[in-house]
This record gives structure tokens, C-alpha cells and sequence, in this order.
């Protein structure tokens, strides 16, 4: 709702609202569109080029669910300009998966439940994948730092550690969160 | 299923870690939730919502904002002159407010443009005129001797009053070694799922016909109210449920930007998409209410419990909505987790100017349960008993049928408490901790299902259809709405097992009013228990009629055809017949096979027979115990959870994956309510609307939960099963602060217990112990 308030401004304030052509990669892809200067990246993402997978759950930086890469750093989608990204590289949760099969990350979060509703889970998938690329071992604690903007209402966040840990590590030594017994 | 081809041999399928169905879709971001579905061209809703708390609709101006270009519809409280409301004797809620508006926020008109920013700069067009009226923020206000009511037909503001006396209550306390009682102070908690609300409708004014994809829980009830607002018949509305991200109780009720934007669709002749903001979804609240309990029991010197007394006041909103389930269910499961010789019950559901309450996760338990598990833990300490010792000495004897008649037939407590104590190492380290660390326990439980529906049509309770075609695939039709519990997951796995097929051949169509049976909706934890039961029997059906046709072609009686794997096979010889073959030859004749499996709850479990008897009652309950491992820092009021260790006795669990995500998110969600939610308002005005200010835990301050499944099968449960999604979580929040108590020796008795409660409690402690020893110093003086 936060571009619609933009926008029922402007009109009403008799602003005017400019569009520039951004030239930019998603997923790989180059792009080059016209975008008004509010345009957020979300919008951008979800309205323009149909890529929903990045969410949107909040009204502005509450919840990490818009969490996509800009050149590699997981930035919230949902306070980012999309004028601002000229010349970036965005990934989003789309671009993960090769050939259509799952990432290593994205399997481990369907394996190990580190999903449940699967609102929170792109956005969560996206920052542990910045986080793996610059730390290919993390820590149980860099984990939870790296993910501590990404709210999850489900799964109390035991499961998302392991599959993280699950992604790092062979399955034999992956889950020291306190995960379950039988 | 990693290689994307699942195996269509037969293995196991129940009682095995299995992955979600659909969660392939959800790790790829393919998985569309309702504000992702494609709507080329959709008109854009918004809603104008109150400013104020309390007052009565003098005028609402719309011309200003038809008039704008590029505005398609305007609807105010004008547009529906039908009351809804989940329960069918309390329908007071219109989808906008007519004549009054009772909490700020409420929605009082909506439009349709062709952009959202035409959208809002209508709403700003929109001229109200609503002339105040006093506002009751609180309970005790809205009870006042004067206040104004908020609805003609409730006088005191009270929406709902229970009474109810089981067993010799006074003889009960006459008995007792040792009674104690208590008051406690609960603050009003939200969902906070992580979607928004959003909802599509589309209108087909030519043929009448309407379509809805939304949030919900419950498709079934979204449909009925639709009918009822709009004056449509039934038929001509479909609804649908795609992906949703998560519920908790919040999408139990239908909720009015429901059906706002089905009534702007038909004013606008077209679809509609409306996705409410962050802040609007908190105000379409139905959280769990502010809450006062004040709780008395009686003990015997053994820990035996010989009498309950409880009284309840939930502040509830404006609006009826679930009310009356509620402040019934905060009694009724007073019961059945202990064994309760005498209780007597007194709640209060009053109405406020605050948006509506509703269910959410434990509906109506959970803060009773912690005034009563935190009562028990200071009396066990007065009569200086261990609290498991407390908690064994209530245990149930199963079968048992409870003082307000709610038939338990398993009970794993015993089990539950064995598993914790074992693992937390209770014995060794309880009372041995530094100051500052201490360990908590309790226990709760939940029903599995609510063995009584809402809407009482004569039908069975669950209904599942399976498809057989020529092609040996299964398509699994059901209405029950998969949240994220993974109920699509379970039902698959259910049909899989009895027939003896693998997962791969299982499609699941779930929630499309269109091609799926109705279901009565995910609330209750009823889903497993209920429709796992008519899986099991839609898929034996399904079974019979193939082990027929197998028994034709191997030319042997039906008795002796025996399943292998897939294949079917004469008891006792090598002849077989494949799983393809034994479809063709069930075909033949018949064609497409369709097949239905019902359940519905055995009347014994369907509860008494005195007023508000079917709230609590349930086929099946589920036990948990818990052990939770604190450090407090007095300087700073700041609890930090360490550990916690949790075992649930879900009766089977068929997805044991599953069953332990549900309970670590119940336990979590439980310490959420303990130590940082709550709502906050000002003159009615909610000043946390948002997910920075609602302070939902992150995995920083997210504790390891250890959690044990225990198994004690129900004999009505789909193979021994019970509910996983709830029974944990009212457990924790007395855990808590019991383990608060172990580590400072302070009992909060007003929750959260967040920094500045506690500080306050430490600090009017110190206060307290320096008066007395300054009176004890001046009385020696004197002396």
C-alpha cells in the first residue's frame, strides 16, 4: 500500500511524477523499462515482470518477506527504489533453481520443513543465500544473525536453522538446534 | 522426491518424515497466495475505515468521489443490510458499518478504481459525518453502571454470560489441605500471520455469478456469508483458496473485507483486487482478547486437586464474532487435562470499542490455563511439592468422562511429563541453578476438533472424494484448507497408506467450491482427526471396489486377495495381478471411478447436554508437558529463553515432520504471548499495527526447542491420531514465568512479562524488602 499512498499524493498534491528508463539485470536477464522515480523494486518485481515469489508483508522494513539480492546483498525489496538499481544485478527466488531443479538451500528447506505456510520462506531462502555465499560455514549464531531480520510466524525458527545447516552440511551431521526425538 | 519423479512403489506412507506436497512450490516462490494471482485488469479496492472509536453515522458523502475519474464503484454500509457473523445466533457485524461504528477502523465505505492512487484519493474524497459517542477501551468501563451500549439487545455490554457448576464446589474446598487463589492480567494478542489479507472477486454480471479467491481457513463459511450479504443463492458462488500464509484463528471467521470486495466487484460489474496493508490486517484483528482471570483451587496435602473456582472477563471488541465460543471454551477446558472432582465457572464476554476479537491458536484455553498451571506451581511449592509430583497426582485414568461431560478416551500426560523431566534433567538441576537461571514447568492440552459444527445441516462432520481414472493417478478431492499445517500433505498420506500406493500417484485438489466436497475448515485442530477419518474410509472404498476387480480377473473369492505393494496378489499362490491391470479391470463397465469417504464424531463425544455443552467437547484430546529454561537479568527485567524441552502426546503422528514443526511453532508462538506481544491502544486508536511495534519474536531471541512425540493412540483418531497444531502452546507461557519464579523467586501474575513489567515487579519487590527491614531495624530500635 505504500506506492498507493505515494501515488494518491502525488495526485492529489498535483505532483508530478517522473519515469526514467532503468536499465538493469533480473535474474540474469537484462531489462531496460521506464519506471516512475517512486516506483518501489517490489512493484517493480511483482507488478512488472510478474515475479511474485518475492513477497510483500508488511507495510514498509518490518518482516524481510521482499528479501531479494541486489549484486549479491540481501536488501528489502519493499524500501528499495527501483530507479535506484540502475546497472544492479537483482536475484530474486526465482533464479535460484537450475534447469528447474531445487538449489541445495531450497532443498533443504522443503526437506526439513524449514517452510510451513511458505510466506516467510523466499525471502528467508534469499538471505541465507547471501549469507552462504560470502560464509560457506556459518555458525549456528551467524545464522540466526544473517536471518534476524526475516520474521517467521511458523516454525519458531528451529526448522529454518536446520535446514540452513542441512544446505552447509552433509545430512549425517546437520541438526544441533534442539531438533526432535522420537 | 528430491530426483522431481516421486517413487510409485509402495512404501510406508504414514509415520515417515515426509515433506510437504506443495512445498516444492513454496521454496520456489511458485506458490501463488491470493495477492499474487494473476489480475490483468482488475479493478484496485481500498476501504475507508473509522476515526473514530464510538458514534453514529450521520452522513457519509460519496458524491465527491464518484465523480472522480477513473472510480468504478462506491459502497457504504448502504450497500448490505445483512448482519453476519460466524455464529449463526450472534450475527451483529455488517461488512460496513451501518448507522454506528464501534471501533476505530471499522470499515465505514470502499471503492473500486482503475489504479490503487485513484483508489485512495477516492477514499480521501469521501466526506463522513459520524457524531461521537462515549468509547470503553476496557471491560470494567464497558460494564460501567452508565455506559452507553454498544448494541441495543446487550444490556451491560455483555455478549455473552456463562455459569456453570460441576461437581460439589464447596464441599470440594471444605476438604482441601490447602487453598490458594489468584488474579491475573493477560494482555490481547494478534495472529500476525505472515500475509496480509487480500482478496480477488471477480463478478460475471451477465450470468449472476461470483467468484471469490481469498485468505481464508474456512472456504465453507466465506461462502454462506457471501450468499447471505449479497441475497445470492449458493450456486451461483464459487470460492476458492489458494496458497495462504498462515491463519492461526485470524481466517476462521469470514471477515468483512471478504465480502467487500464480492459487493464491489458487483457494483463495479468486474474483479476486484483488494489487498489490505500490514496495518489493516492487525485492524481486521479477531486476536485473542485482553483477559482477567482470577482462579482459586484446593489441594489436598498429596498435590490432589479437590476443587476449581474460575472467573473470566474478556474484553472482546465490538462485534459478537466468535465471543460466546470463546469465553465457553476458557471454561469448559478447564476440564480434561486433570482429573477435576468440582468447578465452578463464571466468564464474562463483554463488548468494547476496540476492533473484534476471535479465535486464535488454543481458542479461549490458553490464558486460563497459565492462571491455573502458575497457581498450581506456587502451591506445590507451599506444600513443598515437586510440580511434576503435582501434575501426577491429577493424572486422568483413561476411558474418562469429565465432570462437564467431555469424553477423554487416550491420555499420554503421563508419558508427556516422563520424556521432559528425563530430558531437561529436572531432578539434577531444579533449585541447583545460579540465581538468575531457573527452570519452569506445565503442562496443557487441546481438543481435536470440536466434536459439534457451527452449522448444524445433519451432514457428516468430513467428506473426501477420490478419482480413479484410466490412468492409475488418484486425484484427492477435499475442502480442507492446507495453511501451511500441511493437512493436503496428511490427507495424501493417509489415502496412500490404506491403499497401498505410493505418494507419486496421489494428486490433492483442495478448496475449490467449484470440484471439491465441503469441508466445515481448518479451526479447532480438526482436520487431521475428521477428514484424515473420511480419507481413511474414502480410500478403503476405493480399495474394495479394485480388490473386487482384481479378485474377478484372478478368479478367487474377494477374502483372499491380499495387496503387494501395489499389486494385488491370492493369499497363499504367486498369482498377481498388477496395480494398472486391477484399474482397467475396475474400470471396465464402470468407467472413471468415483469414490466418497465421510466421518463423524461418535455421539458419546459430542459433550452434554446443558446450554454451551458442545464448546470443549471433542473426539479426541491431545497432552503435552513442558520444561522451560530461563536466565533473568535483574538489572534490566530482560528474560532470556535458553531451552525448552517439549513432548506431545498427538496420539500417531503420520507425519512426524510435520507434527514437530507444529508443535515448536506452537511452543514459540506461546512464548511470543509470554514475553513481547501485545496490543496497545490510545483512545482506540491501535499504536502497533505493524510487525515492529507487535514484538513477534526473530530467530535471534528464538530459543532451541527439543520436542519428544508421544503416542498414545485415540481409539477414534485416523490411525490412533490427534491433533499436533495447539496443545503445546498454552503450556509454555506458565512454564515460563514458573521458571521466572525458580530463578528470582518473583510471580508475575500480569503478562507479557516484558522488560518493563518486570522491572517494575523487581523493583517494587526491593522497595518492599527495604520497608521491612527498616521496620524491623525501628521496631528493634523501639524494643
Amino acid at each position: 500500500m505504500r506506492t498507493c499512498r505515494y501515488a494518491a499524493r502525488a495526485r492529489n498534491d498535483g505532483e508530478h511524477v517522473t519515469k526514467r528508463i532503468v536499465s538493469l539485470i533480473v535474474n540474469g536477464r537484462h531489462r531496460e523499462e521506464a519506471v516512475a522515480d517512486n516506483t518501489l523494486l517490489l512493484d517493480y518485481l511483482r507488478e512488472t515482470l510478474a515475479l511474485t515469489g518475492t513477497k510483500r508483508g508488511c507495510d514498509g522494513g518490518e518482516c524481510g518477506a521482499c528479501t531479494v539480492l541486489v549484486d549479491g546483498e540481501p536488501r528489502l525489496a519493499c524500501i528499495t527504489l527501483a530507479a535506484r538499481c540502475e546497472g544492479r544485478r537483482i536475484e530474486t527466488i526465482e533464479a535460484l533453481a537450475t534447469d528447474g531443479r531445487m538449489s541445495r538451500l531450497q532443498a533443504a528447506f522443503h526437506e526439513k520443513l524449514g517452510t510451513q505456510c511458505g510466506f516467510c520462506t523466499p525471502g528467508m531462502i534469499m538471505a541465507a543465500e547471501a549469507l552462504l555465499r560470502k560464509n560457506a560455514a556459518p555458525g549456528e549464531a551467524e545464522i540466526r544473525d544473517a536471518l534476524s531480520g526475516n520474521l517467521c510466524r511458523c516454525t519458531g525458527y528451529v526448522k529454518i536453522i536446520e535446514s540452513v545447516q542441512a544446505a552447509v552440511a552433509p545430512p549425517a551431521t546437520a541438526g544441533s538446534t534442539g531438533g526432535a526425538q522420537r | 522426491m528430491k530426483d522431481g519423479t516421486a517413487a510409485l512403489n509402495a512404501t510406508p506412507a504414514i509415520g515417515v518424515r515426509q515433506p510437504l506436497i506443495d512445498g516444492i512450490e513454496k521454496v520456489t516462490g511458485r506458490a501463488l497466495y491470493t495477492a499474487d494471482l494473476p489480475a490483468t485488469g482488475a479493478l484496485v479496492g481500498a476501504i475507508l475505515r473509522s476515526p473514530i472509536a464510538h458514534g453514529e453515522i450521520r452522513r457519509i458523502d460519496t458524491a465527491r468521489a464518484r465523480a472522480l475519474p477513473g472510480v468504478r464503484a462506491v459502497i457504504t454500509g448502504e450497500d448490505c443490510d445483512v448482519a453476519y457473523g460466524v455464529i449463526p445466533v450472534a450475527q451483529n457485524e455488517f461488512p460496513l458499518a451501518r448507522e454506528r461504528v464501534r471501533y476505530r477502523g471499522e470499515p465505514v465505505a470502499a471503492v473500486a478504481a482503475d489504479d490503487a492512487a485513484t483508489a485512495r484519493a477516492a477514499l480521501a474524497l469521501i466526506e463522513l459525518d459520524i457524531a461521537p459517542l462515549p468509547a470503553y477501551f476496557d471491560a470494567a468501563a464497558a460494564r460501567g453502571t452508565d455506559a452507553t451500549l454498544l448494541h441495543a439487545n446487550k444490556p451491560g455490554n455483555i455478549e455473552r454470560e456463562v455459569d456453570h457448576t460441576f461437581g460439589d464446589v464447596d464441599a470440594g474446598f471444605a476438604t482441601a489441605e490447602l487453598v490458594r487463589e489468584e488474579r491475573f492480567h493477560y494482555a490481547e494478542v494478534s495472529h500476525a500471520m505472515m500475509e496480509p489479507n487480500a482478496a480477488l472477486a471477480e463478478y460475471d454480471a451477465e450470468r449472476g455469478r461470483l467468484t471469490l479467491h481469498s485468505v481464508t481457513q474456512v472456504p465453507y463459511y466465506v461462502h454462506l456469508a457471501l450468499a447471505r450479504c449479497l441475497r445470492m443463492d449458493e450456486s451461483r458462488i464459487r470460492v476458492v483458496k489458494p496458497f495462504v500464509g498462515g491463519g492461526f484463528g485470524h481466517r476462521t471467521e469470514t471477515l468483512n473485507f471478504e465480502v467487500i470486495a464480492a459487493l464491489l466487484a458487483r457494483a463495479a460489474g468486474g474483479t476486484v483486487k483488494l489487498e489490505l496493508s500490514r496495518e489493516e490486517t492487525f485492524l481486521t484483528h479477531r486476536g485473542r482478547p485482553e483477559t482477567d482471570v482470577r482462579i482459586r483451587i484446593g489441594l489436598k496435602k498429596t498435590g490432589e486437586i479437590t476443587a476449581v473456582a474460575c472467573e473470566v472477563v474478556q474484553r472482546g471488541g465490538g462485534y459478537a464474532g466468535y465471543g460466546l465460543v470463546t469465553i465457553l471454551y476458557a471454561g469448559a477446558l478447564l476440564h480434561a487435562l486433570y482429573r477435576l472432582p468440582a468447578c465452578r465457572y463464571h466468564g464474562l464476554r463483554v463488548y468494547s470499542n476496540t476492533p473484534p476479537n476471535g479465535a486464535m491458536r488454543g481458542h479461549g484455553s490458553v490464558d486460563v490455563r497459565h492462571g491455573f498451571e502458575a497457581l498450581l506451581d506456587t502451591m506445590a511449592d507451599e506444600l513443598g511439592l515437586d510440580p511434576f509430583a503435582v501434575r501426577r497426582a491429577n493424572l486422568l485414568p483413561v476411558p474418562h468422562r469429565t465432570i462437564n461431560d467431555l469424553q477423554v478416551n487416550s491420555c499420554g500426560l503421563d508419558q508427556c511429563l516422563d520424556r521432559v523431566e528425563a530430558a531437561s534433567r529436572w531432578r539434577a538441576r531444579r533449585g541447583r541453578l545460579p540465581r538468575g537461571r531457573g527452570l519452569g514447568m506445565a503442562c496443557s492440552h487441546y481438543v481435536s476438533g470440536s466434536a459439534k459444527p457451527v452449522h448444524w445441516t445433519g451432514e457428516p462432520h468430513a467428506v473426501v472424494n477420490l478419482k480413479l481414472d484410466f490412468d492409475g493417478g488418484i486425484t484427492v478431492l477435499t475442502g480442507a484448507s492446507d495453511i501451511g499445517q500441511g493437512s493436503s500433505t496428511l490427507i495424501a498420506q493417509t489415502v496412500a497408506e490404506v491403499m497401498g500406493v505410493g505418494l507419486g500417484r496421489l494428486t490433492v485438489v483442495a478448496n475449490d467450491s467449484r470440484v471439491t466436497p465441503k469441508d466445515n475448515g481448518s479451526y479447532s485442530s480438526r482436520v487431521s482427526f475428521m477428514v484424515g477419518n473420511a480419507a481413511i474410509d474414502a480410500a478403503r472404498a476405493l480399495q474394495r471396489l479394485l480388490i473386487a476387480a482384481a479378485a474377478r480377473k484372478l478368479e478367487a473369492p474377494a477374502a483372499d486377495i491380499g495387496c503387494d505393494g501395489e499389486d494385488y496378489r491370492v493369499a497363499g499362490t504367486d498369482r498377481t495381478l498388477s496395480y494398472k491391470d486391477a484399474v482397467a479391470a475396475a474400470l471396465e463397465d464402470a468407467g472413471t471411478l468415483i469414490v466418497k469417504g465421510t466421518w463423524s464424531t461418535p455421539l458419546e463425544t459430542q459433550g452434554g447436554k446443558f446450554k454451551g455443552a458442545a464448546v470443549g467437547s471433542s473426539a479426541g484430546f491431545s497432552y503435552a508437558a513442558q520444561v522451560v529454561e530461563v536466565s533473568v537479568d535483574e538489572d534490566t527485567g530482560m528474560v532470556r529463553v535458553e531451552r525448552v524441552w517439549v513432548a506431545h502426546d498427538c496420539g500417531r503422528a503420520i507425519n512426524p515432520l510435520a507434527v514437530e514443526g507444529q508443535v515448536q511453532g506452537s511452543v514459540w508462538m506461546g512464548m511470543g504471548q509470554a514475553l513481547s506481544e501485545e496490543s496497545q491502544y490510545h483512545a482506540g486508536l491501535s499504536l502497533r499495527a505493524n510487525l515492529l511495534d507487535y514484538r513477534v519474536p526473530t530467530i535471534v531471541e528464538s530459543p532451541p526447542i527439543e520436542t519428544f512425540i508421544v503416542e498414545a493412540p485415540d481409539p477414534n483418531g485416523p490411525f490412533g491420531a490427534k491433533e499436533a497444531g495447539e496443545g503445546s502452546l498454552s503450556g509454555f507461557i506458565p512454564a515460563l514465568t514458573n521458571a521466572i519464579a525458580d530463578a528470582i523467586g518473583l510471580r508475575l501474575t500480569e503478562l507479557p512479562a516484558s522488560p518493563d513489567r518486570l522491572l517494575e515487579a523487581i523493583t517494587a519487590r526491593r522497595r518492599a524488602e527495604r520497608l521491612r527491614k527498616t521496620r524491623e531495624a525501628a521496631a528493634h530500635v523501639n524494643a
